[in-house]
Formats: C-alpha cells, structure tokens, sequence
C-alpha cells in the first residue's frame, strides 16, 4: 500500500509539475464547443451564421495554432439552460472541449458558465444581453464580449429621455435577459429625471402582443419601452403600429434589435426607431469588407454577434500561439492583456469581470427614401464610448473585482 | 373612473374584447383539430405546422407571384389541404386503425420536417407582410382603439366555425362522414367512397388550420416556429372542451381566449400557463372535457 501511494504522490507531482509548466496544447487539439439556438427564436442573430463566422474565423487563422489542429463541435441548446448545461458538462469532461463560444439565451449562458468555472474551462459569451452575466453572476471562467443590457440602456433610453419621454411604461421578457434590461432602464430613465410608471412582465416566447399593448396605452405613459428580443420584440412593434400606439402620441423604444429583427419589421415598419448596437457592418472599409466575405459565405449580412464572435474567436486563437496553451486562466489572461483592435472593435479591452469594453454605437432606422438596400437599414447618431457605455467597475458586484 | 380589483372598467373592457378575438383564433384552430380527432381518431400534432404552412404560402405566394390577400384567402387553405390529403394517402393511410400514438407520432415528425425544412430556407426572424389597404387604421370605441382587421378576424373566425358546425351536425355530407367513421364498412355496402371521405375529412381539417394562418399573417410573426408555439395551446383547448365534440371546441376556444385576456390583465406572467391550469382542474373534475360525452 505504501509503495502504490508513494507511486501515486510521485505522478501526481509530475502531473502538478507539467501542469505548472503549461506548455502545451492538451491532446495537441485546441477543440471548439460552439452552442447556440440553431432552430428557435434566436437562430437568425447568432445560430448556424455564428458557426460560419466562426470557422471564418479558424480558417483565417491557418487552421491550425502552433502545430495544434484546432475542432469545431456544435450543437443546438433550444434556449434551454437544461440541454445547455447537459451538453456542455459532456463537451468539457468527457470530450475535451477548452473553449465554449456562441451562448446566445442569457438564461443558458449563466447556466454554462457555473459549469465551466466548475471544470476550469473557457467561455465566451458573444449573443446574450443580461448585464448580470458579468456582474452578480461574474466567474473567472466567462468572458462577455460584444454588448449587454448596461449599454443598450444607456445609449437609447437616455437619448429617449433628452428627446422629452418623461414617463415610461416597460414591457418586460419574463426572464434572467428581460430583469435585467428592465433594471438598467429604470436606473438610466430615473437618472435622466424620467419616471417608470409601470411595467409588465410577459411570458417568453410571447405570439401576441395585443393585450400587453393595449395596457401600455391605458397606462398613458410617454413612452412605450420594450425590454425584450427577437421574434417578441418584432411581433410587439408590428401590434404597436396596428394599435396606433405612435400616433396615439406615444413613443415606442425598442432596446434590442438585431440586424436581422429589423430587415424582417422592414424600413416601413421601423423608420425611426432608435436602437443602441455593439457594431454595423457599414461603419467603414474594414467592417464592409469582412461583411462581403460573410454575405458570400451565408447569404445574409451579418450582426453583431456574427461579427463579435469572429473577433473573440481571432483573439482567443491569437492568446494561445501567444502563450502556448489552451490552459483556461492562462489564456484568460493573455485575452486580457491584450487590447482588441479589429473590424469588430477599436481599443476593446476585457476587464476584471470578464466584460470586454468597447465603443458603442446609437443608431436610428433609416427612412424608406434613405435606404439604399435591403440591407442597407441604420445611420449612426452617436458613438457612445466604452468607458461611458458599460457599468463602470466601481459599481461592479463582481467578486473579482470587488475582492481585490 | 370604475375600478375592478385595481383595473380599470374601460381596461377591462378591451382586455375582453380582445380575448374574444383571440379565442376566436383558438376556436378555429382546435375546430379542425377535433374534425379529425372526432371523425378520423387521429390525433393531429401536424397541425400547427398546416397553420403555419397556411400564413408561410400566403407571404410567399405573395412574394413570388404577386397573389393578393383576397385570393390567398381562398389559394392558401386549398393548397394547404392539397398537402394534407397527400399526407393522408401517403402517411396517415398505411397506420389507420392502430393505437393514437401512432398517428401522434407520425404527424409530429411531419410537423418536424416541415418546420425544419422552412427553417433552414426562411430563418426564424419572420416573413414581412403588408397589412391589405382596406384594413388599415380602426375604430374608437371609447374604450380601446380596434384596428378594422382584428374585427375582420373575428367576424370570419365564428362565420367559418358556424360553418363548419353546421355542416357536420346538420347535413347530409356530416351526416355521411359520421357515418362513415362510425361504420365504415357498412357505409362501404351503400355504395359510398370512405376512403376518399376520410381523405377530404384530413383535408379540410387542415384547411381550416391554413384558414387560421391566412388571417394570422398581417399581424403575426410569420415564421416557421410560428404553429409549435400555439399547437400545444391549442391541444390544450381540445382536451378541455372535449376530444372530438366539434362544438365544445368552438365555445371553449373562445372561453379560453377571454380567460388568458384576463390573465394577461391581471397578471401577465400566468398567462402562458393558465390554460393548462383550466385543464388540469377540468381532466380532474370531468375527464372526458366540458362537452365530451362520457367514455
């Protein structure tokens, strides 16, 4: 027994030893875990293009980093933190999975990270909006990459305010994305001098809005604010427009769109709107281009979360050749070391609690006499800077930040 | 103002109006859905997705060929039941007479197929599609604003339900469809065609699903996902009035709809469930639904 004990001491010190050294990429295989709603709700913003940019990605790269060849998994998570959290404890323990990219639900993505902080492996979050992700629910083990609720707040509810929207109605997506959008407006509005009159939780998905609608215009409210995404935010704004809510005197702000929420309400239905957006493929040569290798690849000009999942999948590639290793923490750092400067972001730095920092953008959908095409769809009002636009780390509640 | 537990008269009043509109949805919905339980025994999990085929055909057919929305009110539903007698003679035909769960499954998988398929060619974001001019704007009723076409939904949703009623219960055509899935081989002895009557019974279930998606797409989403989110909803529906009894699908829809009106009202968050609540309390109380006959 002694002698099968000092054995085991003695390789668990070599293993500690090689461990130590992190030299090496594990089984010589840098594997890609890429999860995402593939069929649901959210399939247009990230879905089966977000694994396209992502392979883009890859074979930008070289295929292959350091002599390591790099794998791509993937698999539909049906917006469900169960068939998330089944699947990715399978990728990280029996399939050798060292990052996990995608994560749209925010729902799932802080399910997931509590795994991949269980198993020391590496998650970048690109589609969710929660603000919490990097807050309350922070873990060394997550990286929050192209937008959050904290932004989107900022830069469309205090431009709705300044316009003269002094009392708001909120109609909220009944989960962990929703909460936390409702609880950003509230605090950006009643800084601003504004006033939350009332707000409605609704059940995800939503296929009706009549009933919701009719409530925010009983409720008299200047503003009619709408905290939740995809298909619930386009089926909300096309019953507003039928209900007459704009031109009862109301203002409808929707607070996320994506690109492709607002190519399907089409310029007719969307004119005007004032949205808040992490990227826009025609900001300048850089993005354009990007985006005309991605429209050939998919068909369809890409979000934001195509675009930042293409970025942080380059920076993560980029942090192991700089540092040897698919080590989570080790490459963690590496990413937060270096400052981002691509197609997707400009001096974009990832803090302590994982949010990566960058300029924001307040857009208005253009009118169906300045659209020049299908695509062709927002001018930019503003550029909200990265420090103006996230939650600064002094109000952060994110135990890496406040422990230190 | 008068107030009912903290909400407005006026409020309210729209809140019902509006569940009636809704319901109206639902009755149509689970109407086609008990026509082919009630007479076929199949249990129709395809039916969303011939929904959803109804208001995909209507956009696209629109998009391609320029078919307007009058004549997508006809095209649609028959293209769509073309489909559904295909599926029948093809599918439904060679599992006729064994256990529900067959045809269950069958038609979920169709149901699965079909959804995928559009998927993977039109994404989930939703098919754009114009409201027709004649309906644009609406009423003040004092209490709420009505857009003219939530009127027209309502108005064709019960003529078409009535119709159907009417048809089956007081008809010679019901009169041989019943017939028919009561005794078919009997039926057979008098010289009438049942297969091809079931065949039509499938079809017109379906068509009455595409009706349903035809006045659905200028103020839905149209997407393919669109029939998974009210199927169950709907079963749910069926299951509370009664498998089978073609006018409890009817009244019960349309309770339905004024139950989750106030819901919404009272309180949003419920309203997604509260449907399967009446359900469990109704399974529990009356198995057999509200207006099913004992087994």
């Amino acid at each position: 027994m002694t002698m099968m004990k000092k054995l085991l001491t003695s390789a668990v010190a070599t293993a500690m030893m090689v461990g130590g050294a992190q030299a090496a990429v594990s089984n010589d295989t840098v594997k890609i875990g890429y999860l995402a709603d593939m069929s649901g709700t959210y399939r247009d913003l990230a879905g089966p293009n977000g694994m396209k940019a992502l392979e883009m990605a890859i074979a930008d790269f070289g295929g292959k980093v350091n002599g390591a060849k790099i794998e791509v998994v993937s698999a539909d998570d049906r917006n469900s933190p169960d068939v998330a959290s089944s699947t990715v404890r399978r990728w990280v323990e029996n399939e050798n999975v060292d990052l996990v990219a995608g994560l749209v639900a925010s729902s799932v993505s802080i399910a997931v990270s509590d795994i991949l902080e269980e198993n020391d492996k590496l998650g970048i979050v690109s589609g969710s909006a929660a603000s919490s992700i990097t807050n309350e629910h922070c873990t060394p083990n997550h990286i929050h990459y192209v937008y959050d609720t904290y932004p989107l707040a900022n830069g469309t509810a205090s431009a709705v305010v300044k316009e003269g929207g002094k009392t708001w109605y909120i109609l909220t997506a009944d989960y962990a994305f929703g909460h936390a959008l409702e609880g950003d407006v509230t605090r950006v509005v009643e800084a601003n001098g504004g006033e939350i009159i009332g707000t409605l939780r609704h059940p995800f998905p939503t296929p009706d809005f009549s009933s919701f609608i009719l409530q925010a215009q009983a409720s008299g409210a200047d503003v009619v604010a709408l905290a939740n995404a995809g298909a619930d935010t386009t089926n909300a704004i096309n019953t507003a427009s039928e209900f007459g809510v704009t031109q009862s005197g109301q203002t409808l702000a929707a607070l996320l769109l994506f690109l492709t929420d607002v190519h399907a309400l089409g310029v007719d239905a969307a004119q005007g709107i004032q949205l808040t957006t992490g990227w826009y493929w025609d900001m300048n040569d850089e993005t354009r281009a990007w985006s005309d290798r991605f429209e050939e690849e998919t068909g369809v000009r890409p979000t934001m979360v195509h675009a930042g999942i293409y970025s942080s999948t380059m920076q993560y590639l980029k942090a192991v050749e700089a540092t040897g290793s698919d080590d989570a923490q080790t490459v963690r750092k590496q990413m937060m070391d270096t400052p981002i400067n691509d197609m997707f972001a400009k001096n974009g730095k990832i803090r302590a609690d994982g949010r990566m920092v960058h300029d924001m953008y307040l857009a208005e959908v253009k009118t169906p006499a300045e659209s020049k095409g299908e695509w062709d769809l927002y001018k930019i009002l503003r550029t909200i800077p990265a420090d103006e636009a996230y939650r600064p780390l002094s109000e952060s509640k994110c135990p890496l930040v406040t422990s230190k | 103002m008068s107030m009912i537990f903290g909400v407005p008269l006026a409020v309210l009043a729209g809140q019902l109006l509006i569940g009636v509109i809704n319901g109206a949805f639902y009755a149509l919905l689970s109407l086609g859905l008990a026509v082919i339980f009630g007479l076929l025994k199949i249990i129709n999990f395809a039916h969303g997705a011939m929904y959803m085929l109804g208001a995909m055909s209507t956009v696209i057919l629109f998009d391609s060929l320029g078919v307007n929305y009058w004549v997508a009110l006809f095209l649609a539903p028959l293209l769509v039941g073309a489909v559904g007698v295909v599926i029948e003679y093809f599918l439904l035909r060679r599992i006729a007479g064994q256990d529900h769960i067959y045809s269950l499954l069958l038609t979920f998988g169709v149901a699965l197929l079909l959804g995928g398929v559009l998927t993977n060619i039109y994404g989930v974001s939703g098919l754009r599609y114009a409201m027709p001019d004649v309906f644009q704007g609406g009423m003040k009723l004092g209490f709420m604003f009505l857009p003219y076409y939530r009127l027209w939904v309502i108005v064709m949703a019960l003529l078409v339900c009535f119709g159907t009623w009417f048809m089956i219960e007081k008809t010679k055509l019901g009169a041989y469809l019943r017939a028919g899935t009561e005794d078919s081989q009997l039926m057979q002895g008098f010289g009438i065609n049942v297969p091809l009557l079931i065949s039509l019974t499938y079809g017109f279930g379906v068509m009455l699903a595409a009706f349903a998606g035809v006045l659905a797409a200028p103020i839905y989403s149209v997407t393919p996902v669109m029939g998974s989110h009210i199927l169950i909803t709907v079963f749910a529906v069926v299951v509370i009035g009664g498998m089978g009894s073609i006018g409890g699908a009817i009244i019960t829809g349309i309770l339905m709809g004024v139950i989750e009106g106030l819901t919404k009202t009272f309180y949003p968050p419920a309203s997604s469930a509260v449907i399967f609540l009446v359900m469990v309390v109704v399974l529990m109380f009356r198995p057999s639904g509200l207006f099913g006959k004992e087994a």
